[in-house]
């Protein structure tokens, strides 16, 4: 870890302290849970000169929105996320995916606008030598020809593969989130499409956020069909372990014919995945195994592998088929 | 010599009692100390950096920007650390003596022959600044070509002479292999896959090192603190009483802390050179390249076998990358050849020099590998002749030793053959497999066995009793989480006739008396056998001190006639003539006695050979669809001889037994052939398993005796849980889908491939 | 050689609130709440908890197995929620109270010989062998009771998988957690 400067945002106008601290400055960047900054700056990793902590900033808490949705605090903890009876009740696949999501510790400390922002766990990335042209603009992509079993099949480009390794982001894509941030300027509203970029000639930038950007909520809007929403997750190990595949659905049926979907993958894509091809193949059809599966084709024709991640679009389609078919079974959570 | 006790007699002594761990309070209480926990005064910190080329040379090292780096004290290179005195050969540590992990030294010239080889150290004041100082080391290389992997080197292997430190011949052979395989009714010819392993153990190796004038104290987490002691010195080129090594508790090994590596040495050349206490602890990372792993490996079986399923013959080849200067394989084909009665055997080891370090014991070393191949082509064979696979097993059972054709020592291989089956239900597999909602249930087993190693050398162990009554008993061993001293004090106090409470044994320092490091499960019956022989010496030498004092109760009796109870001697027929130690020593003004006991293991000309024999039955859940295998139980049942601790020897079968199961569908270290780098040395993604991983484990014992391995009969339960395990479950994934996998871990995707037609 | 006596702070209250202002990169005071002592500590803004409690406090409960958050070794409570020390900067810890297994048993961290339920169970099922992740086990599993996962098996393997046991001891963890749940 490089040396580093320490600030911490607190007050009345912490908010507009620390905004002003990191915009001012190149070198500094906002620390939260510190889950993957830490990691990455003892990797040598992220290099920023200061950080300014901005835990002490009145930006925790679950919000009721009119509409039935929810504003969750970009410094909410993962695991009060988890456990809130309102999430639990309205959005089970969001809170199924953060109790699936890292372990006990570290979900008390991750808070939601940092996992939005989380790096790429590509081992290539991370050991700051590799050729990344994450880390390195023009540095080339080790992952192309090297160990690449966890690697991402969707939105890949020529020049990273690295996989998105958000469980909560990808229920959240499903459920068309909305990412609130503030500048100096004021504030600013992403569509959860927009936030995440695919990676293409730039893999370096990740989100549309200007330097000293800070994200203040999550806003995720109602949707009645995801009181009934699963996440199903897959793994080598039973816990602990990033998704090989992962599956956010919720389906309305109305006289055996899909009304409405929503579907987003993970484990599979540069970004958390928004199934909309599935989704299209599905509404107005059958709700049926052979109109999953047909669907879950449809989203996977694009998948690009390499031969050590050639089993992902099989096992991505599988895995998508089984969530429906168990959302349609029985409407049980998995 | 095999009894067999279904039920064990009671004893009214301590030994085998599931006994509590004596370092249990400094275990929960964060009080133990590691050796990277030692504090010391002026104390530095040293981080490695290693070689980011697989071969080649080292052109020019640049330091200049990590010796600027504040709080930097040196930056070590084979430019400046000076030559070692002279490079050992590699010994395996159970020899007690030099016991390098390779037979190379890393810093002492240009030359790179594996990616991470350490080529620079930098010591600074904090631990975050050498860190740091260590990542601003510029080298750079000249690469040559390299081979790392199997699939590179397959056209350069060669068949050494010997493998295994020049301890296993690299070919056996008995009978005529060829001709009984032709002449077999059936035959099971296989390939089997492995991928790496490495130990990671949760506490990362780590040495603390300080001079006072020319003598050196290092702290260090080794399976042997002797082994460390004679391995540094004679790399220093001093003499080893100028090295004191400490070593109290160790976080783990598995193998990985068994031989000795650079860093202690290293720790010790920058402690001279920086003048101050270097304390070096090997980043996670670090440890996929700087202990040694389990090799990558291939091995093809043949079996041959009479209608009946009855053996006629085993051929047995395995091929594994080593390192450019050791010709070093796990012994995988040495249990596989003596499980079952066969006359006719060939075993070939073949090796491929490559790019990495000197592979190195890991866990049931060979044991676990061997025995995934034999016992998954036994369920074939088992299969192929219609017969149940456990009477396969029965069928093949054998009382002698196949390689030496001598008796073994003790078995028990068909009662925990019956045993296990009982425990598991194994009568449910004639059914067909059940189902559980998406999940399909399978039944497998396999037998397990571990060879019994002793030392080369006499053990030497010291037992004083003092005037109030307690004992201290100390041998040098270390404690690497198996419960040796627990176990020690209970062989002590019961050799004494002392209570537990009144008793203490203590390890973990060069200065006690010499052991061996504790490895091949070999601890328990080598230390056990010299504590016992010092404690029992002592309490001789009590009774006749107080048999010869006329101012004893027991004055003129005969020694034999003597027993010690809690602590006091008396009369065998007339209890309440007696007195306590404690007595005796104060009426005669002495503070303590001692004794120091000595034991070597039998001659190996004996007329027996030795094994531990066990039984492994696994009850899988595979979800076909999503390619998902997950052991809903283990039990396994083992003939370990006498348990010292029923608690601890159980803890150490169980996770053995996780063990195999880790090593089934879990543990792969690999290799990125183009740079020789483990690409995923890390424990986010070498993936060991978490609580939700590991299923209840039901163990049980065999009670056999063996009055030949040592005198408590000892046979070690650290490795025997873990082999078979893997097989096992193999098995048990076949029955519940039907398909045959040869490939260790067996992931999802492994099942994937396959499960159309198994499921729909 | 001489053993360093770690210093235990006095007069806690006389420190001030820490500034608003940026400090480092040079070392600066920190003062940690740790086991209900103030402490002050001389270190860099990089340091991590883990580093702080074990280098500058010689607190060597919480353990280093890997500095990247993936083994659980070094969890300790911070304002009672279990965390990794070692993803933890301790200068973020300022003002928290900050708990760890040397101050499990009794609050001041002296320990006197005494052992939280927790402590026992883990000694008296075998909960352990070589030990070293045994601070984080147990510190975690306390955590994991509190916050009312430890219902059953299925939820107690979930919720403590988070700390890994390379000698796998897990069946004897959960016996453990079974035993202490109601005393805790």
């Amino acid at each position: 870890m490089r040396p580093i400067s320490y600030l911490r945002a607190e007050g009345a106008d912490g908010i507009d302290s620390a905004l002003r601290a990191v915009t001012d400055d190149p070198g500094s960047d906002f620390l939260a849970g510190g889950t993957t900054e830490v990691d990455l700056l003892r990797q040598h990793v992220l290099g920023p000169r200061r950080l300014v902590d901005i835990n002490r900033l009145p930006l925790a808490g679950i919000e009721e929105l009119p509409d039935g949705g929810l504003r969750i605090g970009a410094l909410t903890r993962m695991s009060d996320v988890a456990s809130s009876p309102v999430v639990q009740e309205r959005f089970p696949m969001v809170s199924r995916a953060l109790v699936l999501g890292a372990s006990a510790q570290l979900r008390h400390m991750a808070s939601m606008g940092g996992n939005m922002m989380q790096k790429v766990r590509c081992g290539y990335y991370r050991d700051a030598e590799s050729p990344c042209n994450k880390r390195e603009p023009g540095a080339g992509c080790a992952a192309l020809t090297g160990v690449s079993r966890t690697h991402a099949v969707l939105g890949t480009s020529e020049h990273c593969i690295a996989t998105h390794p958000s469980d909560v982001a990808v229920p959240l894509a499903a459920l068309d989130a909305r990412i609130r941030t503030r500048t100096l300027d004021g504030e600013h509203t992403y569509a959860f499409d927009d936030f995440f970029l695919e990676p293409g000639d730039t893999p370096h930038r990740e989100h549309p956020l200007t330097h000293g950007e800070l994200i203040t909520a999550i806003e995720v809007p109602a949707l009645p069909m995801a009181r009934r929403s699963l996440y199903l997750k897959v793994r080598d190990r039973e816990s602990y372990e990033f998704a090989l595949v992962s599956v956010a659905a919720a389906i309305e049926v109305r006289d055996g014919k899909v009304g409405g979907v929503r579907i987003a993958l993970g484990g599979v894509g540069t970004r958390p995945w928004r199934a909309r091809r599935a989704e299209d193949a599905l509404v107005g059809g059958p709700a049926t195994t052979k109109s999953f599966d047909l669907a879950a084709r449809a989203e996977l024709a694009a998948a690009r592998t390499t031969p050590m991640n050639a089993f992902k679009p099989e096992l991505a389609r599988r895995t998508l088929v089984r969530a429906l078919e168990t959302l349609t079974r029985d409407g049980s959570r998995s | 010599m095999t009894t067999i006790t279904p039920t064990p007699a009671p004893t009214d002594g301590p030994v085998g009692r599931p006994l509590d761990r004596v370092d249990g309070h400094a275990k929960v209480t964060g009080t133990a100390r590691y050796a990277a926990e030692v504090p010391l005064t002026g104390l530095t910190h040293a981080v490695l950096v290693g070689a980011r080329v697989a071969r080649g040379r080292i052109t020019s090292i640049d330091s200049a920007a990590a010796e600027r780096a504040e709080g930097v004290l040196a930056v070590l290179t084979h430019e400046n650390l000076g030559k070692i005195a002279a490079q050992p050969q590699l010994l395996p540590s159970l020899a007690g003596s030099v016991a390098p992990g390779e037979t190379f030294f890393p810093m002492q010239g240009d030359e790179i022959h594996y990616a991470g080889q350490h080529v620079a150290l930098v010591v600074a004041d904090t631990y975050e600044r050498a860190l740091h100082a260590s990542r601003l080391v510029r080298v750079s290389y000249a690469e040559e070509p390299s081979v790392t992997v199997i699939a590179q080197g397959r056209d350069q292997a060669y068949e050494p002479e010997a493998i295994f430190a020049g301890f296993v011949p690299g070919r056996t052979e008995r009978g005529d292999v060829e001709a009984a395989l032709g002449a077999a009714a059936v035959t099971v010819d296989r390939t089997f896959t492995f991928a790496a392993n490495h130990h990671n153990p949760i506490e990362t190796s780590a040495a603390t090192a300080y001079w006072e004038g020319d003598r050196l104290t290092l702290h260090d987490t080794t399976q042997g603190v002797t082994a460390t002691q004679h391995t540094v010195a004679a790399l220093l080129g001093i003499p080893h009483t100028r090295v004191r090594v400490i070593g109290h508790f160790t976080g783990g090994s598995f193998g990985g802390k068994a031989m000795v590596w650079h860093h202690p040495t290293l720790a010790a050349l920058a402690a001279r050179k920086v003048g101050r206490p270097v304390r070096l602890a090997l980043t996670r990372e670090q440890m996929f390249v700087a202990c040694g792993h389990r090799e990558e490996q291939e091995q093809r079986l043949t079996l041959g076998a009479d209608e009946d399923g009855r053996l006629v013959a085993l051929r047995h080849h395995k091929l594994s990358p080593t390192s450019p200067f050791d010709h070093w394989a796990e012994p995988s084909l040495g249990v596989a050849g003596q499980l079952y009665a066969c006359p006719n055997y060939e075993g070939v080891y073949r090796l491929i020099r490559a790019n990495t370090t000197t592979p190195t014991f890991m866990r049931c070393p060979g044991e676990a590998t061997g025995l995934f191949a034999l016992e998954t082509a036994m369920d074939e064979l088992a299969e192929r002749v219609d017969l149940d696979p456990l009477e396969l097993r029965l069928r093949n059972y054998t009382e002698n030793d196949p390689a030496s054709g001598r008796p073994w020592s003790s078995n028990g291989l068909r009662e925990c053959l019956e045993r296990g089956a009982e425990r598991i239900g194994w009568e449910r597999r004639a059914a067909p497999p059940a189902r559980d909602g998406d999940w399909l249930i399978g039944l497998g087993m396999a037998a397990s066995a571990y060879p019994v190693y002793g030392p080369n050398n006499p053990q030497r162990a010291r037992a004083r009793l003092y005037a109030d009554g307690t004992a201290v008993v100390q041998a040098a061993v270390t404690d690497i989480g198996t419960g040796v001293l627990t176990v020690m004090t209970q062989v002590a106090a019961e050799a004494l006739g002392l209570p537990v409470e009144r008793c203490r044994f203590e390890g973990g320092d060069t200065d006690l008396p010499n052991v061996a490091a504790a490895v091949g499960s070999s601890g328990a019956g080598m230390v056990s056998a010299t504590v016992h022989t010092a404690a029992s010496a002592l309490r001789e030498q009590l009774i006749a001190r107080a048999v010869g004092d006329e101012g004893s109760p027991l004055h003129g009796a005969d020694p034999a006639d003597v027993d010690v109870r809690d602590g006091r001697m008396v009369l065998r027929d007339a209890p309440g003539t007696g007195e306590d130690y404690a007595e005796l020593l104060q009426r005669n003004f002495l503070p303590d006695m001692e004794a120091t006991g000595s034991w070597g293991p039998p001659p190996q000309d004996a007329p027996f050979a030795s094994m531990t024999f066990g039984a492994q039955f696994a009850e899988v859940a595979v979800d076909p669809v999503l390619g998902l295998v997950r052991v809903r139980r283990l039990a396994g049942a083992f003939a370990p001889g006498r348990v010292l601790n029923a608690k601890t020897a159980r803890s150490q079968l169980m996770g053995g037994m996780i063990w195999g199961l880790s090593q089934a569908l879990l543990e792969a270290t690999h290799m990125e052939p183009g740079t020789g780098r483990w690409a995923n040395a890390s424990l986010g993604e070498y993936l060991v398993p978490v609580n939700a991983d590991a299923p209840d484990v039901d163990v049980d014992f065999i009670e056999v005796r063996d009055t030949v391995v040592n005198p408590l009969g000892v046979k070690g339960v650290g490795e025997v849980g873990q082999a078979g395990v893997a097989p096992a479950i193999a098995n048990a994934i076949h029955h519940a889908i039907g398909r045959r996998l040869r490939k260790l871990p067996i992931t999802i995707e492994d099942i994937l491939s396959g499960a159309d037609e198994a499921s729909r | 050689m001489t053993v360093r006596t770690p210093g235990t702070e006095t007069g806690a209250g006389t420190a001030t609130e820490p500034e608003a202002d940026e400090r480092g990169p040079d070392p600066v005071k920190v003062r940690l709440d740790v086991n209900g002592a103030q402490r002050h500590v001389d270190i860099e803004p990089r340091v991590s908890l883990l580093g702080a409690l074990r280098d500058e406090l010689q607190l060597t409960g919480a353990k280093r197995g890997c500095d990247q958050g993936t083994c659980g070794a070094c969890t300790v409570w911070v304002d009672g929620r279990r965390v990794l020390a070692c993803l933890t900067l301790a200068i973020t810890c300022e003002g928290a109270e900050i708990t760890t297994v040397e101050g499990l048993a009794t609050p001041d961290g002296t320990g006197d010989g005494r052992l939280h339920p927790m402590q026992e169970e883990f000694i008296r099922h075998d909960a352990f062998q070589c030990g070293y992740c045994t601070p984080g086990q147990i510190m975690s599993a306390v955590g994991c009771v509190r916050e009312g996962h430890a219902g059953d098996d299925g939820e107690i393997k979930e919720w403590m998988s988070g700390n890994i046991c390379r000698c796998a001891a897990y069946p004897n963890i959960r016996a453990a957690i079974r035993a202490a749940r109601d005393r805790v």
